[in-house]
């Protein structure tokens, strides 16, 4: 049966939902966190497998057939996305377990964390545009509140301009939605990929596809960045971490969908804006991230620059390159999480995020110190580590295609990366030992669980390349050939 | 200087139930009418506001002992549900199925399970709405 298509957006929605009723009762809150993400993180398991073996699984929600009802399509792509997303979400709720106030856990965090999960997860899911809207919409008042939640100057501050940004985004995109139903008079996405290439991507379509450009590229980070290290810098570690690894990704996501299944019949305009506005991007998030000396600026800086790398993996358009997309996307998404957890621990232990205040913490925490390196250099892209792999493929795309401008755009910002990510190892872990032991603030052990399995996950990515790339090789070729998709979703009509 | 609401406290005891009779209506004439839940739970809603104003938060809440943060919880378990059902049954999430039943008092009756997620959709409006006011109204703690 389809129906387990739709368990991985109801099973984070209805725990959260329960949660409200439990409202003081941490430890069960956190009993049923773990027990709801694990039991998501099983389902979308199980759905990989099911596609890998069976091909895309469609849902008709309602047992209203394509293009009349919404469908969930689960295509290699979404559902590998699921699953990461899923179990970055559970490593986020279990450094919120140890990072995050008491306070905080009353006030329903655990709630928005899964309700948060339940509108990526539906965003990566559904099959219909209008419905990706809704599940943006689930997403982003999830992390509004996540963002404001605690309620400390900064955070008030930065979640203006995050909601402000953010709903004249949102306008733009129903706005973008209405000009593409006036001239296609469908939603679902295949019918539209469908329509677009019989009726031919004239001007007024390539216009509609930039308004979807600059709606995915505000919300995804891609050049119209300016909002994100304001905002990313002010959430508490724990939440920061689930926004850097999943809201921009699902922005990454959406441009991927849209220009890979509708408007891919103009890449001479729309894919060389991408590609521009990719190599723009690197630049920019590399020197935001050499320039600063402070933790979460830098951190939230190599967010930028990776949305820049994926992008022009995708702005490439061949098959090779939309594997090293996706393969560095799923790389990313980890080790973004994985860096911004042990950066916020090494933050809550100073009590600071001023590189230049402090040093020598490798005495006190060598186990955080090393998975610290260690996800460094996998951010980087040194070889044994699952950063390299992506890397390679897409910039021996980006040679192979004649691209030789943007590849080395892509390498020497992958340096300066390098650079601002060891500047942090450097300044915090080596040098005079300035903390005495009971001095710190905090003992940031609640990133190690999280940290190391990450860390795990990071390697065996690296080492385990070959086997991850069958899956990601499976969901390109989707990307590549849209008529699977489309027959996919209207096979029950034949 | 002590006001006394007499006109206002009258008036809306009168006027609160016929509100909520024309809000459940509402609710119910969705599936065929203009209406449906979240009409129906706005119009509650600016019932019990009504209430919120003729008398004081304390006396309303006395009156009426319910956790709006809860209450919109379960609405949206009640909606979720719904379509959980349809595992059951082994048709797609959301399926929606309805049946003619001869009640005793109302005769032959169409019953639909889209009403069942309606008074979903009706009891997290009504919850969200007055969360939403209440919590707007009291100072802190």
């Amino acid at each position: 049966m389809s129906n387990v298509l739709i368990l991985p957006i109801i099973i984070p929605l209805l725990t959260g939902m329960l949660m409200i009723f439990f409202r003081r009762h941490v430890r069960m809150q956190q009993w049923l966190i773990v027990i709801s993400l694990l039991l998501t993180i099983g389902v979308s398991t199980f759905i990989i497998h099911r596609i890998f073996r069976q091909g895309i699984i469609v849902l008709d929600v309602g047992g209203w057939h394509a293009p009349y009802g919404i469908s969930l399509v689960g295509d290699m792509l979404s559902a590998l996305l699921v699953l990461i997303a899923s179990i970055i979400c559970l490593m986020c709720s279990l450094f919120a377990f140890g990072s995050t106030s008491n306070d905080h856990k009353v006030h329903f965090v655990y709630s928005y964390i899964l309700l948060l999960l339940c509108g990526v997860n539906g965003s990566f899911l559904t099959g219909d545009i209008f419905n990706l809207f809704v599940f943006f919409e689930v997403m982003l008042i999830s992390s509004y509140v996540l963002l404001a939640l605690g309620g400390k100057k900064i955070q008030l501050r930065e979640s203006i301009k995050y909601v402000i940004i953010n709903v004249i985004s949102s306008t733009l995109f129903v706005i973008a939605i209405a000009y593409l139903y006036s001239i296609t008079g469908t939603l679902n996405m295949a019918h539209l990929s469908e329509r677009v290439a019989t009726i031919g991507q004239d001007g007024l379509l390539t216009t509609v596809s930039l308004l979807f450009l600059s709606v995915f590229a505000l919300k995804s980070g891609l050049f119209l960045f300016f909002w994100l290290p304001g905002s990313y810098s002010a959430a508490p570690p724990a939440i920061a971490a689930l926004f850097a690894a999943l809201l921009t990704k699902v922005g990454i996501y959406a441009i991927i969908r849209t220009f890979t299944l509708i408007f891919y019949h103009q890449p001479e305009i729309t894919h060389t804006i991408i590609l521009c506005m990719a190599a723009i991007t690197m630049i920019l998030g590399a020197l935001g991230a050499v320039s600063y000396w402070e933790i979460r600026k830098i951190l939230a800086y190599n967010v930028i620059v990776a949305v820049g790398f994926i992008l022009f993996g995708v702005g490439m358009r061949t098959f090779e390159s939309l594997t090293g997309a996706l393969f560095y996307l799923i790389h990313d998404m980890l080790a973004k999480a994985l860096i911004f957890i042990l950066g916020g621990a090494i933050i809550s232990i100073f009590g600071s995020d001023k590189l230049r205040n402090f040093s020598g913490l490798l005495l006190f925490r060598p186990s955080l110190g090393w998975l610290y390196f260690i996800a460094a250099l996998a951010l980087a892209g040194v070889p044994p580590l699952s950063g390299f792999v992506g890397k390679v493929i897409i910039l021996k795309g980006g040679i192979t295609e004649g691209h030789l401008i943007m590849s080395v755009i892509g390498i020497v910002t992958s340096l300066l990366v390098l650079y601002s990510v060891i500047k942090i190892f450097i300044h915090s872990f080596w040098g005079e030992t300035l903390l005495s032991e009971g001095d710190q603030k905090a003992t940031g052990t609640s990133a190690l669980l999280p940290g190391s399995i990450l860390v795990t996950f990071i390697i065996a990515m690296g080492l385990g390349a070959e086997w991850v790339l069958t899956y990601v090789e499976q969901a390109a070729e989707v990307m590549t050939n849209p008529s699977i998709y489309i027959d996919a979703v209207f096979k029950q009509i034949d | 200087m002590k006001f006394t609401d007499v006109f206002l406290q009258t008036a809306i005891k009168i006027l609160v139930f016929i509100i909520m009779t024309f809000s459940i209506y509402v609710l119910f004439a969705g599936h065929h009418n203009p209406g449906g839940g979240f009409i129906g739970g706005l119009i509650t809603a600016s019932a019990l506001v009504l209430l919120y104003i003729a008398f004081d938060l304390q006396s309303v809440r006395d009156m009426m002992p319910v956790d709006f943060n809860q209450l919109a919880a379960a609405g949206v378990i009640v909606a979720v549900l719904t379509g959980t059902a349809s595992f059951l049954f082994h048709v797609p999430f959301l399926t929606q199925t309805f049946t003619y039943v001869n009640l005793p008092l109302l005769g032959k009756t169409e019953l639909a399970s889209a009403v069942i997620f309606d008074l979903g959709v009706y009891m997290t409006v009504i919850g969200t709405t007055m969360t939403i006011i209440t919590s707007i109204s009291e100072d802190q703690k």
